[in-house]
């Protein structure tokens, strides 16, 4: 039994790895503040719910579906939005986020407040590891490429970015619609883990959840990613289980632990002046030694 | 008779927009000075209601004692929230205040919740709302009053802001923290004082929103927070003007956008927000912010 919890909170882990890791692609590596995440988580998770559950899809093809009906949902918003910039962009996302909730709380076919339920488990701890690790190696192969480092060009300085030939624009969308589709299959997970899911799972609140861990661990450093998105998952469980007093509590110390973090270390616990992931960096300061030495 | 309900939802429109511009105005004044958008508004804006309730429901006091004792509970703690948590991390980067401040709408928002439960409580006003008649528009006393003291402090505010040496101060550290201060201005005192006045606003409109519609539960401060966040940016985001004025477009969208569509209600004011950043992307007043290199 307790085993079984231990597993659960893993499988848990692993999804919101998958979605710090993306978030942290498009706020932390590209610098584009993004408050509307777990739109996209969600939208995932309803496109491949309704397919395995309206047309009987297999899981694996509903999964990849679901989270490139979320990559093209994040190439339209992000063609809008995208124009504008830091907090702008920043309550824009929200804005669609919350219009997109309110979109599924009254269609028919997404089961408004009710949800859907009898989703078919099939979500377990192997899945997961295996997208995580998939995800994890894929954005480490992005970012030392060439559109990796055109994303931390643009954080660093747009306009020496656009100076330099980047577009900008193009390349901002892109980190938003990559974010977007791992935060579909994150969300195609979390349906089949929990075999139930209604529009407020994919809320505001999720995504300032994401965005926590993202912050927390270190703004741009995929480790420091994984670290808030372990801490963030948790902790919440660990106050829970310590004793029913704390457990009644609980919420208040989750508030209280981020103001508490923040003023501690406010560029997140991996973080600061490490801008590029590891490996990559590595791999960057070399290159350039060796062109500079010839 | 078209014109007759015509006339009662721009008056309902006017009343819940005219709230809305009272917690923009906080969200826009220490957005001007912090650039932070304090997320922990809402429940400020929640905690000037409960203040308020209370004193009607336990201490059975009138309805303006309510409303001032719900301005200084939320003025009080808006002072608290930003010694504590913003100060400390205002040579921070600029996400790590945004998560402080959400640390603290969490903590509220819960700890309201441990306190009065969840269930939503009646706001009696504590006098009778007849409905008033002018001809072609009808509005009840309550709106009549909420308007009225909206309006109020507002034109206060704006007397404050243009003709005070406080109000100098102000403008003055918004424009320019590092000058203001070689000029002899008390920044901390000034960001302390923005807090305060934000915050009376705020919890006024929890007051007036509570009474309105004569409920007040912890979780109240959500929607309208954001929705005044929305006016804020609306308007152009650090500008006073612009907050007002936001807030009632907002209302009167929401208002007669709920009319045809009132499962949509709480998507009108976002659709606004985004129609209008598209087109106009720092807000209606907002100024043109040159880029440097």
């Amino acid at each position: 039994m307790r085993m079984n919890y231990y597993l659960q909170v893993l499988t848990v882990l692993g999804i919101n790895i998958i979605l710090a890791v993306s978030l942290n692609l498009i706020s932390g590596y590209t610098g584009q503040l993004s408050l509307g995440h777990a739109t996209f988580m969600g939208i995932g998770a309803y496109t491949a719910t309704l397919l395995t559950l309206k047309l009987h899809v297999p899981f694996l093809l509903s999964l990849i579906f679901g989270a490139a009906v979320a990559a093209l949902f994040g190439f339209i918003i992000g063609v809008p939005t995208l124009r504008l910039k830091g907090d702008y962009l920043a309550i824009a996302t929200l804005g669609f986020g919350e219009i997109m909730k309110n979109i599924l709380l009254n269609m028919k076919i997404t089961g408004g407040p009710m949800g859907l339920r009898g989703i078919p488990k099939v979500t377990n701890i192997y899945i997961v590891a295996v997208a995580v690790v998939i995800v994890i190696f894929s954005l480490n192969r992005i970012m030392i490429s060439r559109v990796g480092k055109s994303f931390i060009a643009i954080r660093e300085d747009e306009l020496a970015a656009e100076a330099m030939g980047i577009n900008t624009t193009n390349y901002k969308i892109l980190a938003f619609v990559i974010g977007a589709f791992y935060a579909g299959i994150a969300g195609g997970l979390y349906a089949f883990l929990f075999r139930y899911i209604n529009p407020n799972n994919f809320g505001f609140m999720k995504s300032i959840e994401i965005l926590c861990m993202v912050v927390l661990g270190g703004m741009g450093n995929t480790a420091g990613a994984i670290l808030g998105a372990a801490l963030l998952t948790v902790l919440p469980e660990f106050l829970r289980s310590v004793s029913p007093v704390i457990s009644q509590y609980r919420m208040v110390f989750y508030g209280l632990l981020l103001v508490i973090m923040m003023i501690v270390r406010p560029q997140g616990l991996l973080s600061g002046t490490s801008f590029y992931p590891r490996y990559p960096r590595r791999l960057s300061v070399e290159k350039s030694a060796g062109k500079g030495g010839q | 008779m078209f014109f007759q309900q015509f006339f009662a939802q721009v008056m309902n429109g006017l009343t819940l927009g005219s709230t809305y511009a009272l917690i923009a105005l906080g969200y826009t004044m220490v957005y001007g000075i912090l650039e932070l958008i304090n997320f922990a508004h809402s429940e400020i804006y929640m905690t000037g209601a409960f203040v308020g309730l209370i004193m009607v429901t336990v201490y059975k006091l009138p309805f303006a004692a309510a409303l001032l004792a719900g301005m200084a509970g939320s003025c009080i703690l808006g002072v608290i929230i930003e010694k504590v948590a913003y100060r400390p991390l205002r040579k921070a980067t600029r996400i790590a205040p945004l998560i402080s401040a959400i640390g603290v709408s969490i903590f509220l928002q819960n700890a309201a919740l441990l306190i009065f439960g969840p269930q939503a409580r009646a706001f009696p006003a504590n006098f009778n709302s007849v409905s008033l008649n002018f001809g072609l528009v009808q509005i009840s006393s309550l709106q009549l009053l909420i308007l009225v003291i909206s309006v109020l402090l507002m034109v206060t505010l704006h007397f404050l802001i243009h003709k005070t040496k406080i109000g100098q101060a102000m403008r003055a550290t918004a424009q320019d923290k590092e000058t203001a201060q070689l000029m002899g201005i008390k920044i901390d005192r000034v960001i302390s004082f923005t807090f305060a006045i934000g915050s009376a606003l705020g919890g006024a409109a929890g007051v007036l929103v509570g009474v309105y519609f004569n409920s007040a539960d912890p979780m109240m401060g959500f929607f309208p927070g954001l929705k005044g966040f929305v006016a804020a940016v609306l308007g152009g985001i650090g500008n006073i003007p612009g907050a007002m004025i936001g807030g009632l477009i907002l209302g009167m969208a929401e208002v007669f956008g709920a009319v045809y569509m009132s499962q949509y209600k709480d998507a009108i004011a976002f659709a606004v927000l985004i129609l209008i950043l598209l087109f106009k992307p720092t807000g209606l007043m907002g100024q043109r912010i040159q880029e440097k290199v």
